[in-house]
This record gives C-alpha cells, sequence and structure tokens, in this order.
C-alpha cells in the first residue's frame, strides 16, 4: 500500500488487526469477520497477525530474546519450546548471537530484524510492516527489504507492506494499492500500475522510480538543443522493441534520436520510457506514429515550447 | 552535649520509629498510588481501558486531597483514623495519615511517568493480542520503571518530611524529638543534630534510588 503521508495507509492497515474499529463496513481476515467479534475474540485473532513497525516498537525492558519471547509467553508456549523458537527466529533474522543484548545496543536495521523475528514467533499467516523502513537508510532497507522477501517466499507469509517509498514496492510487492486522501484510487498488479498509471498520483509515484520521463524542466532543456518533434514512448516487455521502434522509424524516412529515457527490470519483466527526436516531413511522422499505435505502441507528444 | 547523651536512647529509637514511618508509608503509599496512577493512565483519552467518569473521578479526587496542607490534613482526618485504628496518636496512626495523603502524590508522579512511555511499544503489545491488564504488567511498569523509581525516590524524601510534621502533632520520631528535646529546652545542638541525621538518611534514599533506577535503565 502506498500513499502521502496523510492518505490514510495506517489507519487502513491498523483496521485488519482492528486497532482500530471502522465505524462502518466490515473488515474479513481469512474466515475471521473482525468488526463483528467482540475485543476479546480479536485478541486472539491478533495473535495470527503478526506487526511491525516504523520505530521498530522493540521493549526496551526486555533483551532481544525477551522481546522475541514475548507473543510466545501471550500464546501460552512452555519455556523449553519457547527457547527453541527463540533461536530459530534469531537465526533466521541472522541475530542469534544478539540474543542477550538490549534493543538500544542494536543498529536501526538489527532492530527491525528484531521487530520481524518477533512478530513472526506465533508462525502468523499474515504481517503487516507499517513504514518498515522509513526509518532506515537506503542499505539497511534494502537488507530488511531482502528479508521481508525471505518471509514472503520461504515462509509463505503474506505481507501487507505499508509505504511512501516506491522503490519498497518496486523491490518486494506483487500487487499494489494506491492511496490518496483516504481512499485506494488504483489497486492491480505492480507491473500494470507501474506501465499504465491511471491518474497523476500514481503517475507521480511511478515517476520517483522509474525516472524514465522527463520533466516539464527537462523538456525545455531538451527543446532548446533538439529542434525536432519531441516523443516519449513507453517501452513494453517484448523482445527487440527498440530494434522494432528503429526500423519503423527507418521505414518511414524520420530521422530519430534518443534524447532521454530509462530501461529498467520490474518484477522480471521490461519497463520504461524513451524520448526520441523525430526530425523530417511532418507526414511522414505522422504515418509513422500512426504505424506504431497500429501495433499497440502508444506515443506522448511533449508539448511544444 | 551532657543533655544529648543522656537523651541518646530516645534519640535513637526516634530515629527507628521514623525510619519505621517512612518506610511503611513508602511502600503502602507506593502500592496505593501505583495503582490510582495506573487508573489515572489507562481511562485517559485513547487510553488502554479509557473511561471517562472512572477517569474525572480519580482526578478530582487527586485534586481535592493534593492541596491540602499535609499539617491541616493529618487533623482532618483524626476521625478516619481513630475508627481505623482505635487511636491517632503514635507510629500508627502517622503512617496511616502519611500513607494516605502520600498515596495522591504516587499517583500525579506514576501517571506522569507512564505518559512518557512510548505509546508505540503499548499498540505493539496490543498488536500481539496481549490484554490491557497483562499489557499494564508486564509492558506499561517494566518500560517506565527507570523513572517510577526516581519518582519513588521523590516522594521518598517528602515522607520523611511528613513524617516530622506528623511527629510534632503526636506522631512520635525525629520530629516530635527535635521539638520535644531541643525547641522547648532551647537545645539548639539537638536540633541541628536531629538535621544531620535526617540529611544523612535522604542522601542515603536518594543515592540508593539512583542507583535503583540507573540499574532499570541500564546507563
Amino acid at each position: 500500500m502506498i500513499g502521502y503521508s496523510g492518505a490514510g495507509k495506517s489507519t487502513l492497515v491498523r483496521l485488519i488487526n482492528a486497532l482500530e474499529r471502522p465505524t462502518s463496513g466490515t473488515v474479513l481476515v481469512g474466515d475471521d469477520e473482525l468488526t463483528a467479534l467482540p475485543e476479546r475474540r480479536v485478541r486472539a485473532v491478533r495473535r495470527e497477525i503478526g506487526m511491525i513497525f516504523q520505530q521498530f516498537n522493540l521493549f526496551s525492558s526486555r533483551t532481544v530474546a525477551g522481546n522475541v519471547a514475548y507473543p510466545l509467553k501471550l500464546a501460552g508456549v512452555g519455556q523449553p519450546e519457547r527457547d527453541r523458537k527463540v533461536a530459530q527466529l534469531l537465526d533466521f533474522v541472522g541475530l542469534l548471537e544478539k540474543a542477550h543484548a538490549h534493543p538500544e545496543q542494536l543498529s536501526g536495521g538489527q532492530k527491525q530484524r528484531v521487530g520481524i523475528a518477533r512478530a513472526l514467533a506465533t508462525d502468523p499467516k499474515l504481517l503487516l510492516a507499517d513504514e518498515a523502513t522509513s526509518a532506515l537508510d537506503p542499505e539497511t532497507t534494502a537488507d530488511v527489504l531482502a528479508l521481508l522477501k525471505r518471509v514472503n517466499r520461504e515462509l509463505g507469509v503474506t505481507i501487507v507492506v505499508i509505504t511512501h517509498e516506491m522503490e519498497a514496492i518496486r523491490s518486494i510487492a506483487d500487487r499494489v494499492a494506491v492511496m490518496d486522501a483516504g481512499r485506494i484510487v488504483e489497486l492491480g498488479d505492480v507491473y500494470d500500475v507501474f506501465a499504465h498509471p491511471s491518474t497523476p498520483t500514481v503517475a507521480r509515484f511511478v515517476a520517483t522510480v522509474l525516472h524514465d520521463r522527463p520533466s516539464p524542466e527537462t523538456v525545455q532543456r531538451l527543446r532548446a538543443a533538439h529542434p525536432g518533434r519531441l516523443v516519449t514512448i513507453a517501452v513494453l516487455d517484448q523482445k527487440g522493441f527498440t530494434g522494432l521502434l528503429s526500423r519503423v522509424f527507418a521505414e518511414h524516412g524520420v530521422e530519430n534520436q534518443i534524447v532521454f529515457g530509462g530501461i529498467s527490470e520490474l518484477q522480471e519483466r521490461t519497463i520504461g520510457a524513451l524520448t526520441y527526436e523525430l526530425t523530417g516531413e511532418p507526414a511522414r511522422i505522422d504515418a509513422a506514429l500512426a504505424a506504431l499505435a497500429a501495433q499497440g505502441i502508444a506515443h506522448d507528444e511533449e508539448a511544444a515550447a | 552535649m551532657n543533655d544529648f547523651l543522656n537523651d541518646l536512647p530516645l534519640f535513637v529509637q526516634s530515629i527507628g520509629e521514623t525510619l519505621l514511618t517512612v518506610l511503611i508509608s513508602l511502600v503502602v503509599s507506593g502500592a496505593l498510588g501505583l495503582v490510582l496512577g495506573v487508573v489515572l493512565y489507562v481511562t485517559r483519552r485513547d487510553g488502554l481501558l479509557q473511561n471517562r467518569a472512572v477517569n474525572i473521578i480519580v482526578n478530582v479526587l487527586v485534586n481535592i486531597v493534593r492541596p491540602i496542607p499535609f499539617v491541616i490534613f493529618v487533623i482532618a482526618i483524626f476521625p478516619l483514623t481513630v475508627a481505623v485504628l482505635g487511636t491517632y496518636i503514635g507510629v500508627p496512626g502517622a503512617i496511616f495519615a502519611i500513607s494516605l495523603s502520600a498515596a495522591f502524590a504516587v499517583a500525579r508522579i506514576v501517571e506522569q511517568n507512564l505518559v512518557a512511555v512510548d505509546p508505540g511499544v503499548i499498540e505493539a503489545a496490543r498488536a500481539m493480542g496481549a490484554s490491557p491488564l497483562r499489557i499494564i504488567v508486564t509492558v506499561l511498569i517494566p518500560e517506565g520503571l527507570g523513572p517510577l523509581i526516581l519518582g519513588f525516590t521523590f516522594v521518598y524524601v517528602g515522607l520523611i518530611d511528613m513524617s516530622a510534621q506528623a511527629g510534632v502533632i503526636g506522631g512520635g520520631g525525629l520530629g516530635s524529638f527535635a521539638l520535644s528535646y531541643g525547641l522547648q529546652r532551647y537545645n539548639y545542638t539537638i536540633i541541628y543534630i536531629t538535621v544531620a541525621v535526617i540529611i544523612v538518611i535522604v542522601q542515603l534514599g536518594q543515592f540508593f534510588g539512583n542507583w535503583l533506577a540507573r540499574k532499570a535503565l541500564r546507563r
């Protein structure tokens, strides 16, 4: 789930484990209708849902092992089994040697890994990650995201990631919901949403990670150096795509030059956009663009200065 | 000085009475105040057990008792003390009055320290499915323990002050000793010795409290 601060992401995620109750509507988690359950029953459901936080929220009065053991104590797991499970979880997140350290002795990334171990203690099917990497530096963020990906792939835990960083979505999400002013404005497969953003909010988020389309300022600078028509074409995930473009332009006698753009990979598929300067007779350029459109290749012409 | 040597056994007994009064009052008012303080904290708006009515009642109660000067409070509750203990004279009467009065001060100190506990860790415990009572006992109090100990130490110093005041109106201890054998005999040596002993008692308590709080905070 992505959105700017105040978009309602944290509220939405807190509805999932009933830390907040909706004024209307129902919340379903698996087969449980949380909104129909009394507080006592909701607590039982919460034990099946892990949660990690931006500020980690570790118990400073307990050791690393004590933090991870806490949810197991709540679940009534006996000491031998608890010790075994804590060791296994700390090993999974790579912090076994820190078991007897206190939270304040850990770095941010280590704290979050303890948070993840603690959230996984009761073998939840669902893990809620509320801005889990927003307080971390880029390198640590990548480590924590990689760990979350392992949690998802190796342990089969569904993760709801709340973030305002598109990079986090790009690196670990399969599906994305874009939130704006308390509403979900777009929901779908990450590749589709990135490739075809439907609202300006979504497009702005996509632009923060892809950097593949020129900003208005960039267009102005480009225009000063390039007198021809400037056309931006979304790169589709198909073999020989750029070669195809060059061939079509050549067939129509249109000179072309790439002046801006970026191509990267998303979910093992190609994504990006290229800005061409096209020079030649206007009619031929139009014909070339029409030919591309006929093959399902759309373009955006950068407005004239 | 000769006078003082004659009074030495009584002086030692007075020290014992003061320590007994202060320590028992600390335990009783500490326990009572902890409960009241936790109630104040958890019944706040958006608290673990949000309850406006209870919060207002306890708040008003605390606000009524707290501004009453202690000397007047002791006298005002004489009937209650007599009803409970049969007498208001002596160490038990002093302990009763001090514990009751201090409990309300402790309640505020506890509330203030709990407010400073990171709400994030409480939310984390809620998200794990912990019940409110469990959160209070296993998260809230342990997380606030360092400042709570310092708060109790602060109260301890106040209790010595209160025990001396109670002593003056029949409670025994160093307060009544300084009054009867110092002031009424114009023997300032005795008053100064008493003051010195009280300073030592305060210092020892403060050092112990600081040491305990440092251990709880690990710094």
